[in-house]
């Protein structure tokens, strides 16, 4: 679903990612973790095309990311991406913000957009309040609207980019339930996190990177149980307690 | 000598009234024209094309370091000559209302645009980012996410800058087109009463601006939720 094939990015003389290679095969899980800094933001939000890269190769479903023949936003609709700070439109309702992306994007007609809004929000359990604007709602609740107006798109695959980085710990497990429950329901995830306890649950895989570069890219099992380099281990014996 | 003769403004109540007509004209065409051109001029200098971005910032450049009365005595010079060459206007039309029209219309479309430009750019990059990401091009996401939001966040400038047009309206003196205050100068001068009607002219324009001010005070508040 979704290939990176020696991926190197500059910014001016810092070298942001450094021939990262991975996969992310349909249905499957991959967290991507590593120290601040190492590029796991910068890499997620080059497989949409939202930083340009300037080597290497991208493919999602096939279609190449870096062409420049590439219909680029044609390509966004179908991957949903979820930022680190929900980035909703706050002058729309929670409504609007899933039902705009459907009509103008996807071209669907106004009842079916909003039924589908609806029903979305149902399931991430904010169905009382479609009415309401952005900033009437806790953080928690934000991040769970935007999960739900990218999947309004029917997306092919789900970025994640530090979804519960911005949350008070106390609204990060109604985020996590959210991307668990979807990630049972077989949709394709590539998500950059540091909640390991979401990473021993769900994912497939684990990508570890530092300094611009993948270090290790393992079945989680495999790299929970005994991370190979040194550099993964350190991090594994900072982050769980 | 201080003394407003208020029969000889009342007599000249249809003159006077006229004049105004002109200046809320003039303030209305440059306010409407000036913000739709300083919102393309907004959006081009933000454009990839380093052609479009040059573009639109010489043009803010070049009209925002020439005086008012120079540009609109340039107008007044070249406009008429040019419209009049264009189409075969009748010499009942007033050419200086148009060349005024036209250049307060070109002059606020680089102060609009500079207001629109802090407008976008005190929006959060990720607005721009999550628009695209759902699949919508540059200009849907300009539309239907970025601009909206950057009008909200300029209203207060926004309106400052409409009361300063209302004001500098006053200087098509230099072109004897008869909005109100060339109107009142005029009676002033007539009558030898420059010195009351002049200060008859400045509390007229304090009223109005006082009013426009409250007025816009007012639908801040509403909007304010």
């Amino acid at each position: 679903m979704i290939e990176l094939k020696n991926v190197t990015k500059w910014y001016g003389p810092f070298r942001v990612l450094n021939g990262c290679s991975t996969h992310v095969a349909k249905g499957e899980v991959v967290v991507v973790c590593g120290p601040s800094g190492s590029g796991k933001s910068t890499l997620v939000k080059t497989v949409n095309g939202l930083e340009p890269i300037d080597a290497g190769e991208i493919a999602v479903a096939g279609v190449s990311v870096d062409n420049k023949h590439t219909d680029l936003p044609k390509l966004r609709a179908k991957v949903g991406i979820v930022f680190q700070h929900f980035e909703l439109f706050p002058h729309m309702t929670v409504e609007q913000n899933l039902v705009l992306p459907q009509v103008k994007v996807l071209r669907r007609d106004a009842d079916e957009a909003t039924a589908k809004a609806v029903g979305l929000l149902e399931r991430v359990g904010l169905r009382m309040h479609v009415d309401k604007y952005p900033g009437q709602l806790s953080g928690g609740q934000q991040q769970r609207v935007a999960i739900a107006r990218a999947l309004s798109m029917d997306p092919l695959a789900m970025l994640f980019d530090e979804p519960t980085s911005a949350l008070d710990p106390e609204m990060i497990n109604e985020v996590l339930d959210v991307m668990v429950e979807l990630a049972q329901d077989g949709m394709t995830m590539m998500c950059v996190t540091h909640e390991m306890g979401f990473a021993k649950k769900v994912a497939d895989r684990v990508v570890f990177m530092d300094r611009g570069a993948i270090v290790e890219d393992a079945p989680s099992d495999a790299f929970f149980a005994e991370p190979e380099s040194q550099r993964a281990r350190e991090f594994l014996a900072k982050i769980l307690h | 000598m201080l003394t407003i003769d208020w029969r000889t403004l009342y007599d000249a109540k249809d003159v006077l009234l006229a004049g105004m007509s002109i200046t809320f004209q003039i303030t209305a065409v440059a306010i409407l024209c000036g913000l739709a051109l300083g919102t393309v001029l907004a959006v081009l200098s933000l454009s990839p094309y380093r052609l479009l971005r040059n573009g639109a910032q010489a043009y803010v450049a070049l009209f925002r370091s020439i005086p008012l009365v120079m540009l609109l005595l340039w107008f007044f010079l070249i406009v008429p000559q040019f419209l009049k060459a264009l189409f075969d206007l009748p010499s009942s039309i007033d050419v200086r209302l148009i060349s005024a029209l036209v250049a307060y219309s070109l002059l606020e479309a680089a102060f609009f645009c500079e207001i629109i430009r802090a407008g976008i750019g005190s929006l959060p990059r990720g607005q721009m980012y999550a628009a695209q990401a759902l699949g919508m091009t540059p200009m849907q996401a300009m539309r239907y996410v970025i601009l909206p939001q950057a009008f909200r966040a300029m209203v207060p400038v926004a309106l400052t800058q409409c009361i300063v047009i209302f004001l500098d309206t006053s200087l098509v003196y230099v072109i004897a087109l008869g909005d109100f205050f060339r109107r009142m100068t005029a009676i002033g001068e007539r009558d030898g009463t420059l010195i009351p009607m002049l200060l008859f002219a400045g509390a007229t324009y304090w009223a109005v601006s006082t009013t426009l001010i409250a007025t816009t005070r007012l639908i801040q508040t509403r909007w304010a939720r």
